[in-house]
């Protein structure tokens, strides 16, 4: 392996907690909607960020981009700690990472003109006027597919893919290191959300940047991801590479996630085993003492009463995964809830 | 085989706008038989929600709606609102896809449940509640005695979504409606929607029409599937038959489209796209809709409009070059 290189970016047990309802509400109280999250993203890695509504996996991409301030941890963006840096301070840094919105129609302004949208952070960064803005922003239109007599179009009158696409060659206008696409094809249909994924993948080959994805969809993180980060209840439960994360999944929550997602292949389909779990994820207001997932593991019986009583460290079982469970043991083999073999037939 | 519980045929809906009309359904015939689950499948705007909101007469008064949808010897386009009312509900009801807006935000979901009961089955106000426990029981929600009492924003996505289900079964309909009735819910929970829906097929012996843009829950759940495209039928078939020998280009694009788990080449293959989008509907297509996207079109289906053909036993496309050129 060649010299590593310095990491884009690194989270280091990154909290954010938000205080709801007065001193005075009977329903006030702290949600700990992320809660000790570490992440590190070499240059031109692609990392998923996994997770079903609620696990804190969008609190996690608004606190890089300091949309929202984090309560505690450290998040350096190549080496620089901008974690508590003021927002004149950052706005320099800016360059350097932007996020695509998973809602292509909320996210571009109604006012201006996608073009006018797309040159703005050029604009705002002293980085190109006139002419030469003209020049750069047909050439983006052109990198993400669009054609360049749609620069004078307002956004509505744009279809949800190419909106997303505006979104990507606004994002990447400035050539930053980082790119975090938040959902960004869970709102497009199929057919459109396969030319998304596939220009995604052909920038991020073209231009070298690396990625945070954040999806539900864990058959779009295999097709494109790196490495994988699963969330849950705040907090990351398992993280490995794409190969080692989907051929021997050993969180009990990933197995069970990786059991419900569907297939479009009824014969693949129905000879699955499901692991149905009990019960919804807990309230992050209230979270569950110990292991966060102990309330809806099936192996819970196994790991009582450690579960109940110590909350297990995400730690290397070995090759750089890393697992968050008092059942599965460095070097050791994870407990498996469906058989993988009988789960494939 | 017996005579099909619901049969609608040549359905067609168009919208009057100010801005002109809109011909979103195009002549769509189906079947649906007892204890049969439906999957109408296809992406956004091609009529597959319209289609099912028109047989019981849940569009707004700019829709205009033609055909003929026979259940249990009557002509659902015909009845009168009154009869409707008795129909909806009791015998075919309907799950939305987004539980929150549905159901009624400062009635408790037991009071919501019950309403149903009292109104259709005449039930006193005491059976109702017993009854309502049942169904929510039968949906599966914990501590149900508990939960009648609840509103709707107090409980989670998953259990709205049960609740909906109880709601519609709650007069043992012979047909159930589901309008993606997942796609709002995470996978953990859409895995137990999935299996109670299946459950009530095999107990209660209830007919479902699954409408759905996700092709995944299709293979899970479903017995046969129409794929609509542009207001029209592409193409139909038995689902084992769909998916293992695609005969429409665009269900074929579909299928290649999509992301799937497990499969070689993840981390380094492209996708297949679909270039181009849909066409727009203001006026009836003198060709077929697909052709602008179409990578078989040729000078036929620019300018002619493909019947329905059978290239099975039960399988029908609409396509002048149907075949399978199929890459996975």
């Amino acid at each position: 392996m060649a010299a590593v290189a310095e990491p884009v970016l690194e989270i280091a047990d990154l909290k954010k907690h938000f205080q709801v309802g007065g001193a005075l509400s009977r329903n006030g109280g702290t949600v700990y909607a992320v809660d000790g999250v570490s992440l590190t993203i070499q240059p031109g890695e692609m990392v998923g960020l996994v997770g079903e509504s609620g696990s804190g996996k969008t609190t996690v991409a608004n606190c890089i981009v300091r949309l929202l301030e984090p309560t505690a941890g450290t998040i350096k963006l190549k080496g620089r700690d901008i974690t508590r840096l003021s927002r004149r301070r950052l706005r320099p840094l800016r360059r350097e990472m932007h996020i695509v919105f998973q809602d292509p129609y909320s996210s571009l302004n109604p006012r201006l003109t996608v073009g006018q949208i797309v040159g703005e952070p050029l604009r705002m960064h002293a980085l190109a006027r006139g002419r030469e803005l003209d020049r750069r922003v047909e050439e983006l239109f052109d990198r993400v597919g669009l054609r360049a007599e749609l620069r004078y179009r307002y956004p509505h009158e744009l279809s949800g893919g190419q909106r997303q696409r505006v979104g990507l060659a606004r994002a990447l206008s400035v050539s930053p290191s980082l790119l975090i696409a938040d959902e960004p094809v869970s709102a497009l249909d199929v057919s459109v959300q396969a030319s998304i994924l596939n220009l995604l993948r052909d920038l991020q080959d073209e231009l070298g940047f690396s990625c945070l994805f954040i999806t539900h969809d864990l058959a779009t993180v295999e097709f494109l991801c790196d490495r994988v980060a699963v969330m849950y209840l705040g907090k990351v439960v398992e993280l490995a590479s794409r190969q080692e994360l989907f051929a021997h999944p050993k969180h009990p929550y990933t197995q069970a996630l990786l059991s419900a997602a569907v297939t479009p292949d009824p014969e693949v389909q129905r000879g699955r085993k499901r692991i149905v779990l009990e019960g919804d994820i807990p309230s992050p207001m209230t979270p569950p003492s110990g292991c966060p997932f102990r309330t809806r593991c099936p192996l819970e019986p196994q790991s009582a009463p450690r579960s109940h009583d110590e909350e297990p460290v995400l730690r290397d079982v070995g090759h750089g995964h890393f697992v968050a469970c008092h059942l599965v043991e460095p070097g050791g083999a994870a407990p498996l809830l469906v058989d993988p073999v009988e789960g494939a037939a | 085989m017996t005579a099909p519980l619901l049969e609608v045929t040549d359905l067609s809906v168009r919208f009057d706008t100010d801005d002109g009309s809109v011909h979103a359904v195009d002549r769509l015939s189906y079947t649906l038989a007892l204890g049969e689950v439906l999957g109408l499948v296809g992406e956004s705007g091609c009529g597959k929600s319209v289609s099912a909101l028109s047989l019981l007469g849940l569009l707004p008064q700019t829709a205009t709606v033609t055909g003929k949808a026979s259940f249990d010897g009557t002509d659902l386009l015909e009845v009168s609102a009154r009869q409707l009312r008795r129909i909806r509900g009791r015998e075919i009801s309907f799950v939305f896809q987004e539980p929150m807006t549905s159901l009624n935000p400062v009635f408790t979901v037991g009071k919501q449940i019950s309403e149903v009961l009292r109104r259709h089955l005449d039930l006193s106000s005491r059976q109702a509640r017993r009854r309502t426990i049942e169904l929510l029981k039968l949906v599966r929600i914990p501590a149900a005695e508990r939960r009648v009492e609840e509103y709707p924003h107090q409980l989670s996505g998953g259990m709205r979504q049960r609740v909906m289900i109880a709601m519609a079964l709650a007069c043992d309909p012979k047909i159930l409606i589901a309008d993606e009735p997942t796609t709002a819910l995470d996978v953990t929970i859409q895995a137990g929607i999935l299996d109670l829906m299946r459950d009530l097929r095999e107990r209660l012996g209830t007919a479902i029409v699954l409408i759905t843009h996700n092709l995944g829950v299709v293979a899970d759940i479903a017995d046969r599937v129409v794929v609509m495209y542009a207001g029209r039928k592409a193409e139909e078939a038995p689902v084992r038959e769909l998916f293992a020998n695609p005969q429409h280009p665009y269900t074929i694009g579909l299928l290649n489209a999509i992301p799937r788990l497990g499969e070689e080449g993840n981390g380094r293959v492209r996708l297949q796209e679909i270039p181009g989008r849909v066409p727009s509907l203001s006026e009836p297509l003198d060709h077929c809709a697909f052709a602008d996207r179409c990578p078989r079109a040729d000078d036929l289906t620019r300018s002619h409009v493909p019947d329905l053909e059978r290239v099975g036993p039960e399988h029908l496309v609409a396509c002048f070059h149907p075949g399978g050129e199929w890459r996975r």
